[in-house]
Parts: structure tokens; sequence; C-alpha cells
């Protein structure tokens, strides 16, 4: 066993990674960085920032309308990223890769335009009680707007589903199931295959929120058979501000379009307006350009190292963080089960998570304290919020290691 | 003769210039959250909470004499302890001289650089507070 998991990390190689993230060789507080908050956003390798240095400073132009070499070296940039990413959770076609700002972004695009035109007063919409709130708020609106009921499927005491209690909110009136394939609060790994199964079964149609699951688990949006899969660019090696709405092509051939402008449009007379093929009929206005751009070489930088390798290190870094903060006394895993990915949450009794946070962070450990934008699943388990480490590629056994020695004595000061 | 804000301010500066780490001042800031005299469970109440950050804050005055009276707890500790430094600053004085305070001792002993902005702003949101109290007393004293 001891001889496996240090094999495991010699085949991986974490300290040539961690020269390719710049900002691993700062320092906190006098302290070499321990950057433990990855389900937040990721940090960047050099390949990700040359690109946006070198498209702000060699290729800057306006895409897809130019004539001009820089407007075409731009574009080509630009739709590059598009076929890297339907590679990447192996769509069907490029025409089903919506650019948006981000996971929150994509689920108000299907809000807005699908749910919209499709919940009729009666309908319901299933999404679970281990939501972020980007995917609880948006569906509230257009519930509300359009008449329409929200469901929630239950979470036990582990942080699971309960799939029998999913089973029985599915009927004839359910429309759309909206669920994450992982938690960002816990990490727990949602049987989101089965979940989409069932709901076509009464056809419905089903949103996967991605934003957590992206950066861990192989992505096959066919395989899934998922109708909407949304994630960010941000957590998974990529530039803030860039995210993607994965649709199938003949659900978004229907759709009404969301934002009207520039880019979205065939033909625009006063009388009427004809609008532009998929995927550029989403896409109004000038499009995030550099960002767009400098998703590819995350992605890339993620096929390089391989998704099973960097599963297999992240595994080895939660197994060893579990195994250490359980030793802590009066500490409580929140979501406490089998199938997690990269994400420890956790309270510890008698002891706030801020002030913890807050001695963490004078040790350069940063850490995610609070609700986790998840406040509905927080009143599930009766706290005011946690303490929660995620880890990334990049993070070692040593980091671990100071994370739980660091949380000791943060809770002897503090107790 | 009681001290002046100022005064405080100064001797807190003073103390907190013999620490040599940020380890040794918030196990000072600590201590003082977990010696701060309790809340009544009475106080507890939604009108009370400081809108902050992470943590709750709950915080009550007094009038009486002239002066302001401040009570205040925090379910996290390091909280506490910088409400109890605010409590020693401010409380016992005119509504005036809270008004004035310009509570510069909160930079110098570094806490505004050193706390998060989003914590620092729950700690600035107490002050205003605070100040919203004085505000109310000093106009109640005039109405009279």
């Amino acid at each position: 066993m001891e001889t496996a998991t240090i094999n495991a990390i010699h085949t991986f190689d974490v300290t040539a990674i961690r020269k390719d993230f710049p900002i691993l060789n700062r320092e906190v507080k006098g302290h070499p960085l321990v950057y433990l908050d990855n389900a937040a956003t990721s940090q960047k390798p050099q390949s990700v920032i040359d690109a946006l240095v070198h498209y702000y400073s060699f290729n800057n132009a306006n895409v897809h309308r130019g004539i001009h070499s820089l407007a075409e070296e731009a574009t080509a940039d630009f739709e590059a990223t598009r076929d890297a990413v339907k590679d990447f959770i192996n769509a069907a076609s490029r025409e089903e890769i919506i650019y948006t700002r981000g996971t929150t972004e994509g689920i108000n695009l299907v809000a807005y335009t699908w749910a919209r035109q499709n919940l009729k007063p009666g309908d319901e919409v299933i999404i679970s009680g281990m939501e972020h709130h980007s995917n609880i708020v948006p569906w509230q609106i257009i519930c509300e707007q359009n008449n329409a009921r929200l469901k929630v499927i239950p979470v036990n005491d582990s942080g699971e589903l309960l799939m029998d209690e999913y089973r029985t909110l599915l009927n004839d009136r359910t429309r759309l199931v909206a669920v994450n394939h992982v938690s960002n609060a816990m990490g727990t790994v949602n049987p989101v295959k089965e979940i989409i199964q069932l709901a076509h079964e009464i056809g419905a149609v089903v949103l996967i929120d991605g934003a957590q699951s992206t950066m861990h688990l192989d992505i096959d949006v066919q395989d899934l058979d998922c109708d909407f899969f949304v994630f960010s660019s941000h957590k998974l090696l990529g530039p803030t501000g860039m995210g993607i709405l994965y649709g199938k092509k003949d659900i978004l051939d229907a759709m009404p379009v969301f934002a009207g402008g520039g880019e979205m449009i065939k033909e625009v007379t006063f009388e009427k307006t004809t609008y532009n093929e998929l995927p550029y009929k989403f896409e109004a206005g000038t499009p995030n350009i550099a960002d767009a751009i400098a998703l590819k070489p995350a992605i890339d930088y993620i096929n390089k190292i391989g998704k099973d390798n960097i599963r297999r290190h992240e595994d080895l870094l939660l197994n060893h963080a579990t195994e250490r903060l359980r030793s802590i006394d009066g500490l409580q895993i929140i979501g406490d089960n089998d199938h997690k990915v990269s994400v420890l949450s956790f309270v510890i009794s008698g002891v706030h998570p801020q002030d913890v946070g807050i001695l963490l962070d004078n040790k350069g450990i940063a850490v995610r304290t609070g609700h986790h934008c998840a406040e509905p699943l927080m009143n599930r388990f009766c706290v005011p919020g946690t303490i929660r480490a995620s880890f990334a590629l990049y993070n070692t056994i040593e980091e671990v290691d100071k994370l739980a020695e660091g949380l000791a004595k943060a809770v002897k000061i503090l107790r | 003769m009681a001290n002046t804000i100022e005064q405080t301010e100064a001797e807190i500066i003073d103390e907190f210039s013999l620490f040599d780490s940020w380890d040794d001042k918030y196990e000072y800031i600590i201590d003082l959250g977990k010696k701060l005299a309790p809340l009544p469970d009475e106080y507890k109440k939604e009108e009370n909470k400081v809108k902050g950050c992470q943590s709750t804050v709950w915080l009550v005055a007094d009038y009486r004499d002239g002066n302001v009276y401040y009570q205040a707890e925090s379910d996290a500790v390091i909280v506490k302890g910088l409400i109890s430094m605010l409590i020693r600053v401010l409380s016992g004085h005119t509504p005036d001289e809270i008004l004035n305070a310009n509570m510069d001792f909160i930079n110098k002993i570094g806490m505004t650089s050193h706390l998060a902005q989003t914590r620092s702003n729950g700690l600035l949101a107490m002050v205003r507070q605070m100040k919203n109290y004085a505000l109310a007393f000093k106009s109640i004293k005039f109405d009279a």
C-alpha cells in the first residue's frame, strides 16, 4: 500500500507540475502559499497566462467580422477553443458549444430561454438539496414568473442524494431536472447518469451543473445523454469570465434567443430580424475573446497530464487529508461518503469556521470558510458554514500535512 | 479622570507594539474574545444583529448620564476580541465624542490590512453601527 502510494506520486511528478504555476512560488504572511481553495477557483499555468499576454500584445482584434490578418488570426484562435471544448466533453458537434461568462450565466441562459418558453402553470422543476445558489435562484425566478413549482431532492446524513425520493418526485408535470454533477460544498459525486435516464423516461429535460466536475472527472455529454451541461473556465485552470453551455443541437435550435445584439443576427431590418445559426445565435456582442482563446491552453494542459492521473493524485490528497483530519478532536466531515472528488468540508465543535480560516491564512494556508453559496445545504446539516479544503493537481501531501498541523494548532488556541 | 478615546487608542497601539508576530497578536485578540462578558440571551435577536460577513454579531447600547455604553457578542472568537477592543475604546463616552472618533487604531495595529476585505468590512460595519447608536442617542438628547 505504502509503496503504491509513493509510486503514484512519483509517476505523476507534482514537482514538475508546480513549476508550471508561477503563483505557487509566492509567500503569504511570510509563509509559502498553500492554496487549498481550488473549488472556488484554480490557479493558472504559465501557458494560459502566456496566451492572454500573447493575444493582447500580438493578436488583438475583433473576431468574425474583420477582413484583415489580425482579425483572421484572432478568429482562428477563438474558434479553436470551441473545437477543443467539443472534444474535451465529447459533444457531437461544435455548434453545441456556446460561450458564456461562466456556469451561472449558462444556467440563466437556459432558464430565461428554454424554461421561460416551456414551463406552463403547474409544471415542475426538480433541483437537489445540495445545489449552489446559481442552480437554485434562476429556477425560482422562472418558476415564479411561469407559475411553475420547484421540487427538491433531499440529501441524506452522508451528503448523498436520496434517489428513491427523486423517483417519487418525477411525474408527468416534471419538465426539467437541474442538478450538480459534483457538490461544491461537499465534493459528493452525484449519480447523474441515472438521474438523466430516469428524467428522460418521463420526458423531462436535464441540465447538469458541471462547475465542480469538469476538472476532475471524464466528461462525455453523449454518454451521459444530458440535454444541457454547463461549466466555468476558471475552475479548470483557465481564465475567469469565460464559460461553456453545452446543449443538444435540436434543443438549442428550438430555443428562443437570449440577448440581442451584434453577432447573433443574420439580417436586421426595422420590421424583422432573423437570427444567426448555432452557436452564434446565443453569443450577442463582442465576446470575451482573450479569455476564450486562453481556455484552450488550459484544456491542453489537462489533456497532457491526463484526467486519470489528476484524479488519482487528488484522491490520494483527499484520502490523506480525510485520514489526518479525522484525528482532530470534535471534527465532523460534512458529506462523509465514498463518492467524492477533491473537496473536504468539515466543522469542528466549539470553533467557528471564520476563526479557523483567519488563523490558517496567517500561516499562508488558503481555505474557504462559510456557506459556500449553498445555504439550504448548510441548513440541512444545521451548521452556519463549514471549513472547506479543496485540492488540485499541483497540491502535495506536505501541504495537506501543513493543513492538518495548522488546524490542530488553531483548535488548540481557539478552544 | 477616565481616558479620552484617543488615549485608549494609544494604549492599544502600545500594547500591540509589544508583539513580535501575528501569532502573538491573534492569541491576544482571541484571549480578549474569550474574556468578553457574554451578552444576555434576550438581546440576541434579529434587530440587534450587525450585518457583517460570515459570523453573527449582536450589538446593544445604553445611554446613561450623557454617555453611551455598549455590550456585544459574536459566535466567532476573533471577532469577539475585535469587538472587545471597540467597546474598550468607545464605551462610556458622549455621543459627540463617539461620532468624532476616527478609530485610527484599527489601521495602526494592522487590522485593516491584515484581515481580508470582507472581514474588515464586518469590523467597519460594527463601528458604523456603534456610531449609529451614538447618533440616535444624540437626537433623543436634543428632543428632550
